[in-house]
């Protein structure tokens, strides 16, 4: 199964949890997947328009899935994703 | 070029770095002749001042405006308990010419705004952001590609760190990626708190700032490949890393500076004002038995930090217990600053009509100062 890493922002909506399995095929499945398991954090993630978030990038392994197929980039079982919150301490 | 010559001292102070083969006295002689300007001299200000000091970056310029509190030292490790109370760029000057007194420092004992950005960033080659902020994360970030300079960028929220380098010149002449093409957009306020607010392991920003000092290193020498174009994560409570890659986005336009205030949403709008009463009142109402009740409305971890014996309610749960708030007597609400009680009477107010609630001016911040300085700040 796939693996969504949580960044610590958003893990207040995943009960402190640092990853999510899932078998989604795609980014946008993955991410339905995580925000109908976790629905509080589905506004947080997610524009009015079910889109990712501005403030939010998605990664596939090492690659911005926005220089590949966006939401509809392919997800294979072992694959990471990772969700990139912008953070600002110093 | 003769000005940077290394002197027979400053050849024995940096005889690891010249044994090194790949830097050799050519690299040392560029320290030794960069100026780096690293805003924000606290948790990641403080490794990277200290390690680019003690390598002999020449010159190094530290905007910071703050004094060091004691809640500083438990991560900002270039202060200690007698520098609590003191101006952190003076202090951070004084502990870095000891440590190293062939460079120069320069203070600018300020905070780093729209006003004053681009003119501290041109007098520099290379800017380490070491700020706590959005706002200022992005005005760094413009103020860099406007004037052409590289920003070594490093951020951290409670066990995650992020470093990478933004606006990075390579061999052809072309910069690369910044700030905004990674991030276009902040997020909206609340959501990602600050260190105060969320915390944060106070080593991590010397696991981080070692390496955003390393980058700058990097960058000014020419030695290893700097990481420009990729972002590092790192998560402590895990220990995993990885590096992502960072693209130019070409809808990334960056023209002139703006109100970062506005751009990331946190611009104060007309509030209604609240009833106040300050910390020297509250003593009063104890003294004549007046009665009344106190609420704390920060969260459990903040009240177990210090508290004013009040009964905690978090903010984000008051409404749904206004059942536990007199309506009859008068009724003290607190925080840490007075903002989030403001916020809280005046949603106490919309929602349920209360007339009786006053804000307690400064918070606890302000009783531990004026009428209990024993009591812990944070």
């Amino acid at each position: 199964m796939a693996r969504i890493i949580i960044p610590t922002p958003l893990r207040k909506f995943t009960n402190n949890q640092s990853s999510f399995e899932t078998q989604a095929s795609d980014i946008q499945g993955a991410i339905e997947d995580l925000t109908t398991t976790h629905s509080d954090l589905a506004k947080h993630l997610l524009d009015d328009h079910n889109q990712i978030r501005s403030f939010i990038r998605i990664y596939l392994g090492e690659e911005d899935i926005n220089v590949l197929q966006k939401e509809k980039t392919s997800v294979s079982p072992d694959a990471t994703i990772s969700i990139i919150p912008a953070i600002a301490g110093g | 070029m003769s000005e940077y010559k290394l002197s027979p001292e400053e050849k024995a102070r940096y005889a690891r770095h010249i044994a090194i083969p790949e830097f050799g006295v050519a690299a040392q002689e560029k320290l030794k002749a960069a100026k780096v300007l690293v805003i924000g001299s606290g948790g990641l200000g403080s490794p990277v001042l200290l390690y680019l000091a003690a390598a002999g970056v020449g010159h190094i310029g530290i905007v910071d405006f703050d004094v060091v509190d004691d809640s500083n030292l438990q991560r900002q490790v270039l202060f200690t308990v007698e520098d609590v109370g003191k101006s952190k760029a003076e202090t951070a000057r004084k502990k870095l010419l000891a440590l190293n007194p062939h460079i120069k420092i320069t203070v600018h004992n300020t905070a780093f705004t729209v006003a004053n950005a681009l003119d501290l960033v041109e007098q520099y080659d290379v800017v380490a952001d070491g700020t706590d902020n959005f706002p200022t994360r992005y005005l760094v970030n413009d103020a860099c590609v406007l004037k052409d300079k590289v920003n070594v960028y490093a951020s951290i929220f409670r066990f995650e760190g992020q470093v990478s380098v933004f606006n990075y010149k390579n061999e052809e002449g072309s910069r690369g990626p910044n700030y905004r093409d990674l991030f276009p957009s902040p997020p909206p306020p609340g959501l990602v708190p600050n260190c105060a607010e969320g915390g944060v392991l106070g080593v991590l920003p010397g696991i981080i700032g070692s390496m955003q000092a390393s980058e700058v290193i990097k960058v000014i020498t020419g030695v290893g490949e700097p990481l420009a174009g990729r972002l590092f994560l790192f998560d402590a409570a895990s220990f995993e890393t990885r590096i992502l890659k960072v693209n130019k986005n070409p809808k990334t336009k960056i023209t002139e500076l703006i109100n970062y205030e506005l751009f990331c949403g946190i611009v104060k709008k007309e509030e209604t004002p609240v009833k106040e009463v300050t910390v020297q009142e509250l003593e009063n109402w104890k003294s004549q038995s007046e009665e009344f009740q106190i609420i704390d409305v920060r969260e459990p971890y903040e009240y177990d930090i210090v508290n004013l014996g009040a009964e905690l309610i978090p903010l984000k749960t008051i409404l749904e217990n206004a059942n536990r708030i007199d309506k009859e007597k008068k009724v003290i609400i607190h925080c840490r600053s007075g903002k989030r009680s403001a916020d809280a009477i005046r949603d106490l107010e919309k929602a349920f009509g209360f007339e009786n609630l006053y804000n307690l001016k400064g918070g606890v911040l302000a009783y531990a100062k004026e009428i209990n300085p024993a009591l812990p700040t944070y």
